[in-house]
């Protein structure tokens, strides 16, 4: 039954990232593809915290902080630099 | 009922929740109108979504693994602190480039702070 409820989750989450990815590619303007690009960050730690659920493995929680901390800065990166023009002054 | 059945629906209704809540982040993310309403749908519903998510996964590593299991609610602390930080640069950096607003309002009357 778990592991049912976690197929379909997963099945979920890999609906919402290609819905993210569809707004990657359409977005008018760029902010629009740096938010799909923090929601495509999310989800996929999300997706590897299931899967990592799926198998009763304690490691991949591990792939899924470093995913989130690099979402994070490309995030704050990204937007610092089309604001200022510069990332670090 | 017995108590690892209990156990196996309880972390089943958490995945699916926080699933169902990613999806409908992401689905706002595709439909709404303009750059600060489609901040919405990311920065709430898939916080949730992944505290959820991060919640069941301690519940279940805690009573199948071999001790308690906390280390899930970095990851939710983490996301919980850096997602409101994330959004508000976004939205100042779309207010910089003066991206429209949906119909009805507009940010014409606005002028950026020059600092």
């Amino acid at each position: 039954m778990l592991s049912h409820a976690i197929d379909i989750a997963l099945a979920l989450l890999g609906m919402s990232l290609a819905l993210a990815l569809l707004r990657l590619m359409r977005g008018p303007d760029v902010i629009d593809r740096i938010l799909a690009l923090d929601t495509l960050y999310v989800n996929s730690a999300a997706m590897l915290v299931v899967y990592g659920l799926r198998l009763g493995a304690d490691r991949y929680y591990e792939a899924a902080l470093l995913i989130a901390m690099l979402g994070f800065i490309t995030t704050v990166v990204l937007s610092k630099f089309l604001t200022r023009g510069d990332v670090i002054e | 009922m017995e108590a690892s059945t209990l156990l196996d629906w309880i972390v089943a209704a958490l995945v699916l929740v926080g699933a169902a809540f990613s999806l409908i982040g992401s689905l706002g993310l595709l439909r709404m109108p303009d750059i600060f309403t489609r901040l919405h749908g990311p920065s709430k519903a898939t916080t949730i979504g992944i505290g959820s998510m991060l919640v069941a996964s301690a519940l279940y590593m805690s009573f199948r693994g071999p001790g308690l299991s906390l280390h899930e609610f970095m990851i939710s602390l983490f996301i919980a602190i850096t997602t409101p930080v994330g959004s508000h640069l976004l939205a100042k950096a779309a207010r910089h480039r003066r991206l429209p607003g949906a119909e009805g309002w507009s940010t014409d009357g606005d002028q950026p702070r020059n600092k």
